[in-house]
């Protein structure tokens, strides 16, 4: 895992003018985790996707530095590790297919015995070679926690990490969270409590007035 | 690019588009469907007329243009309907992603103009080319500049609302010169001996491909960033 070091400074995102969330500035070093909370709609997959440069802000701008270099924005996906409900799988390959394919896409070649081993690390090693059209929502869930973690990922990003989990795939999505805390980041954009209480820190994200002021303390949170 | 190297990310994309396909057959079924329809049409049109030259060089782009209209936006279209396409971005950066796509677009629209090209000679008899060289070179320069246009059209439209009817709309005035172009080149291969009598088409067309592909480098970046 490389290790990176990410700086978010005055974020702001208005879709057709319309402020979803301004102002929002932190720092994380290796080995620190963030919760992102809010109500529904008020922008933390927004939040997630700017910081995973998927999107690009209103204003404000993500630093991601590797060893004191900043890592260009096209670039950035080398070190991002990414589990969220708005990203889907090729559901016409198996899970093994899935993994391969992102794989070379990624410019990488792990080994047979690696995709094995991550399989087999989200439980899913006797469903490999079936297709992911078959998966119930809780098992692509796993898949996509596979994809996120082949790169050892700096930086991981969860939106609603327990979604359509049982208490096995909890368990899970806990122990790869302790071990991605040792020397990386996580972000996690949740409602719930216990994913919450898991960070070392939480902003709660609420939408500003229209023109860019924040509501008054109290509202919308 | 430092680990797989642009080729090769390119050919994986590639891959995974060919492979896609095989399982899926998104753009085939349509592409299948649209041949097969247009084709008993214009056979049953003029089966018995005595059509001219230029008539069946139209014809014969007027099939490949909306069989490829039908067909070649579907690459970038599917991946966003299906929301695949954030899995993509965050696997690599663009240009691989376009040319990747591109190149599956070109070979699928060789391979459906080649036998496109067959079927059409094969049901309407007036079709008599008196230059095979200089039909195969129009056809592939045409087909390869129409895929080139498809291909960056339909990345903008997988963007939109209403695409069923963007898609031909913004397409024609892109295409338009190309057609124009290439129709006049098939028309001389119908009309003249000799691979050098459409010289003058051939540059025109390189030059069609040339620029179309320029733009869409600068272009696209743009279009997958948001």
């Amino acid at each position: 895992m490389t290790l990176v070091q990410l700086t978010a400074s005055g974020l702001r995102k208005d879709f057709n003018r319309r402020p979803v969330f301004s102002d929002i500035s932190f720092q994380l070093r290796p080995g620190q985790t963030l919760a992102v909370a809010g109500r529904n709609g008020s922008g933390k997959s927004t939040l997630l996707k700017i910081v995973a440069s998927l999107l690009s802000p209103t204003a404000g701008t993500v630093t991601l530095t590797v060893g004191g270099n900043e890592v260009p924005a096209r670039w950035m996906f080398r070190h991002i590790g990414m589990v969220a409900p708005y990203l889907h799988l090729y559901e016409e390959f198996t899970a093994l297919e899935n993994l391969s394919l992102i794989d070379r896409i990624r410019g990488a070649a792990h080994t047979a015995a690696e995709y094995e081993k991550l399989l087999a690390m989200v439980s899913l090693e006797r469903r490999k070679h079936d297709v992911v059209r078959t998966f119930s929502s809780g098992m692509k869930q796993r898949l996509k926690y596979a994809l996120a973690w082949m790169e050892r990922p700096g930086l991981l990003l969860l939106d609603e990490p327990r979604t359509n989990l049982d208490a096995d795939g909890i368990s899970m999505v806990r122990s790869l969270f302790e071990e991605q805390r040792r020397d990386g980041i996580v972000i996690v954009a949740t409602n719930e409590e216990d994913d919450a209480v898991m960070c070392d820190d939480t902003i709660e994200i609420s939408a500003p007035r229209r023109g860019g002021m924040p509501p008054p303390a109290g509202e919308g949170s | 690019m430092k680990k797989g190297g642009f080729l090769g990310v390119t050919a994986a994309v590639f891959r995974k588009d060919t492979s896609s396909e095989i399982r899926t057959r998104y753009a085939l079924n349509a592409l299948f469907l649209f041949t097969v329809t247009t084709l008993s049409i214009i056979l049953f049109s003029f089966q018995s007329s005595t059509v001219p030259v230029q008539v069946h060089a139209g014809l014969l782009w007027v099939l490949i243009f909306f069989a490829a209209m039908s067909g070649l936006s579907r690459t970038f279209i599917t991946e966003e309907d299906r929301g695949t396409i954030l899995l993509l971005k965050l696997s690599t950066i663009s240009t691989p992603v376009y040319y990747g796509k591109l190149l599956f677009n070109v070979l699928l629209l060789i391979a459906l103009t080649a036998i496109l090209t067959v079927l059409y000679a094969m049901v309407l008899p007036g079709f008599i080319v008196l230059s095979v060289p200089t039909l195969c070179i129009s056809l592939f320069l045409g087909t390869v500049g129409l895929a080139s246009a498809s291909t960056i059209i339909g990345a903008l439209i997988a963007k939109a609302n209403a695409r069923g009817t963007l898609y031909p709309v913004l397409s024609f005035p892109i295409v338009l010169p190309l057609l124009l172009t290439v129709i006049r080149a098939t028309t001389i291969a119908m009309e003249q001996e000799g691979w050098d009598a459409a010289m003058d088409e051939y540059r025109v067309l390189i030059s069609y491909i040339l620029a179309i592909n320029a733009a869409s480098y600068l272009v696209f970046e743009y279009i997958w960033k948001d």
